[in-house]
């Protein structure tokens, strides 16, 4: 069975294939809507969207992920937590922040098996969303390492783990159930 | 000095897969239907906002495109985008101008041309409207699966079933039946629902809001105009306005939208609406039900319901016609489509059409007060817009 990113690059390949001989016959990349016939231009432009995010600020937080170790920020005057981490305090603007660990334990608030996926995402198998209260409170959204609904309930027991995520083959992290 | 406004005029295309038509030619349907209703020359036009999200459809600058093709070029203007609530950030930024005393005319255009990019584009495109690095970059949550996330909270604490979001979506369908301009204008039953494939787990294909194509537009007056132009103004009696956190991780809970809580409240409090009872002032409806658990959520976000009772007005069927309170007579976002920047427009097109008796028999609410409320959520609870209209011009401006 093909994934959906397979099934998203056939569409536009089958685009591909219908405008080539549509511009050698008419001359221009001509669609017809295969419902109800109506005239189309397929897009002649590509646009190629990857970004380049800043992450130096917080820089640590992702150098800690090679260590096992998934951090936040605290606030040294009110003690906030910050996850996602953020290295301003606008409660205290004067004061600054430290890196704390979260903790590794947690438990499971929500979650959600997502079929229907994005594009970006169409060459993975189906996979669990969740969000995890740690056991300082904090709160943190991950996959979870179970697809199966019948093996998740609201409330039951997480682990935080730092994993890398392939086929990318970068460092991430995730939820796992804990056996009871 | 503040001055009252009014809604003139109002515009709404058929929503649906609209292959038929470019972006500025879907838009003219509604400009052109808003500007002869409210009977006024298109020069006289002293602003336009113009509601689009894009990134899935060709043209950038969709403000622009659209006035030039409706002879409108000269015009000021800006595109308004506050997710899928930018139709009622819109209005709320015409209501300003009007009441402010910048503006006396404004044209309020929303407009989504969705089909031009395949499902997956589109999913990814949503999906993306939360916190992109993250919660999507490294998780993929699609715009299903963030509503799924509060549908698996609410349905553990509160004891809802699957049966009872099908059962928001057989009512929206059943008046989507009755709507000409609905993309799905037919009826559905439970069964249908039931079967239906999980697109977010717990949330099915009926669970779900459709990728559509359409317009909406409204034209707004002042006082002084509209009582030249009109002898059936709907007026804008209260905005209330509120945002959410962007992370999701960082509610409180997932059972409600706090920033819904809070417009609504802000809402009632200008408009004089006891937040205790406001269904004893509110003829009728339209919530922001892009999922079914968010109709539910909204009856409780609003007050229709107490906390954890929302799924109990459904299974009751006390949102339809003759029930405590009729929602989403219009088939909703669920069935009567949801082009995103036009959908706030196209709540307050309807509802003024409610108000003033004239919408198609079998789904017209009986007008007791002359209130209607339009809860229009941009992405999860991260924008929220509550806007009450009436009949009735508002005591204070």
């Amino acid at each position: 069975m093909s994934t959906q990113r397979e099934q998203a690059d056939m569409f536009f390949k089958q685009l591909e294939e219908f405008t080539k001989t549509m511009k050698q016959s008419v001359g221009i990349p001509l669609v017809m809507d295969q419902k109800t016939g109506v005239a189309m231009w397929y897009d002649q432009r590509e646009l190629k969207l990857k970004f380049l995010i800043s992450i130096e600020k917080t820089r640590k937080f992702f150098e800690a992920l090679s260590e096992g170790k998934v951090l936040a920020t605290k606030c040294k005057k009110t003690g906030k937590i910050y996850f996602p981490p953020q290295v301003d305090c606008p409660d205290a603007p004067d004061s600054e922040v430290e890196w704390v660990e979260l903790p590794k334990e947690g438990e499971l608030l929500t979650y959600t098996i997502i079929n229907t996926k994005p594009y970006s995402f169409g060459h993975y198998p189906d996979y669990t969303v969740g969000i995890a209260r740690l056991t300082n409170g904090v709160q943190i959204l991950a996959w979870v390492r179970e697809t199966d609904p019948k093996k998740l309930k609201v409330g039951m027991k997480v682990r935080l783990e730092v994993v890398k995520r392939e086929p990318e083959g970068y460092l991430t992290y995730e939820l796992v159930p804990v056996e009871e | 000095m503040a001055r009252r406004v009014a809604i003139i005029g109002t515009g709404h295309s058929k929503f649906g897969v609209r292959n038929d038509v470019n972006i500025a030619e879907l838009a003219y349907e509604s400009i052109r239907q808003a500007i002869d209703e409210a009977g006024i020359e298109p020069g006289e036009i002293d602003f336009a906002f113009v509601s689009n999200v894009g990134g899935w459809s060709s043209e950038p600058l969709p403000a622009v495109v659209a006035l030039e093709y409706a002879g409108l070029t000269g015009v000021g203007t800006m595109r308004v985008e506050a997710a899928c609530s930018s139709g009622s950030a819109a209005i709320k930024a015409g209501y300003d101008a009007i009441k402010s005393g910048e503006a006396d005319i404004v044209l309020v255009l929303g407009v989504e041309k969705m089909n031009e990019s395949p499902t997956p584009t589109v999913v990814e495109f949503i999906g993306r409207a939360g916190n992109y690095f993250w919660e999507f970059q490294n998780f993929g949550l699609t715009f299903p699966g963030y509503y799924a996330l509060y549908a698996t909270a609410y349905m553990a604490k509160y004891g809802a079933t699957e049966e009872d979001l099908c059962k928001v979506a057989v009512k929206n369908h059943y008046y989507a039946s009755l709507n000409p301009k609905a993309q799905f204008p037919r009826k559905i039953t439970v069964e249908h629902c039931m079967q239906s494939r999980y697109i977010a787990w717990p949330l099915k294909l009926f669970d779900c809001s459709p990728i559509t194509d359409g317009s909406a537009a409204v034209i707004l007056a002042s006082e002084e105009v509209a009582k030249k132009v009109t002898d059936s103004p709907v007026w804008i009696k209260a905005i209330g306005t509120a945002s959410g956190t962007s992370n999701l991780s960082r509610r409180t809970d997932f059972t409600h939208l706090e920033a819904a809580r809070k417009a609504a409240a802000m809402a009632y409090k200008k408009a004089g609406i006891d937040p205790e009872n406001p269904v004893k002032y509110i003829d009728v409806a339209e919530v922001h039900d892009c999922f079914t658990i968010a109709e539910i959520m909204a009856y409780e976000d609003l007050g229709f319901a107490k906390p954890g009772e929302g799924y109990k007005l459904i299974r009751e069927e006390q949102t339809y016609i003759g029930g405590l309170i009729p929602v989403n007579l219009s088939g909703g976002l669920k069935a009567k489509g949801h082009p995103l920047g036009a959908t706030g427009i196209s709540m307050a097109v309807d509802l003024s059409r409610q108000l003033l008796g004239r919408v198609e028999k079998g789904r017209q609410a009986p007008i007791k007060n002359g209130v209607a409320l339009a809860h229009n959520i941009g992405g999860t609870g991260h924008y929220a817009y509550v806007t009450i209209y009436s009949l009735d011009k508002p005591r204070e401006a």
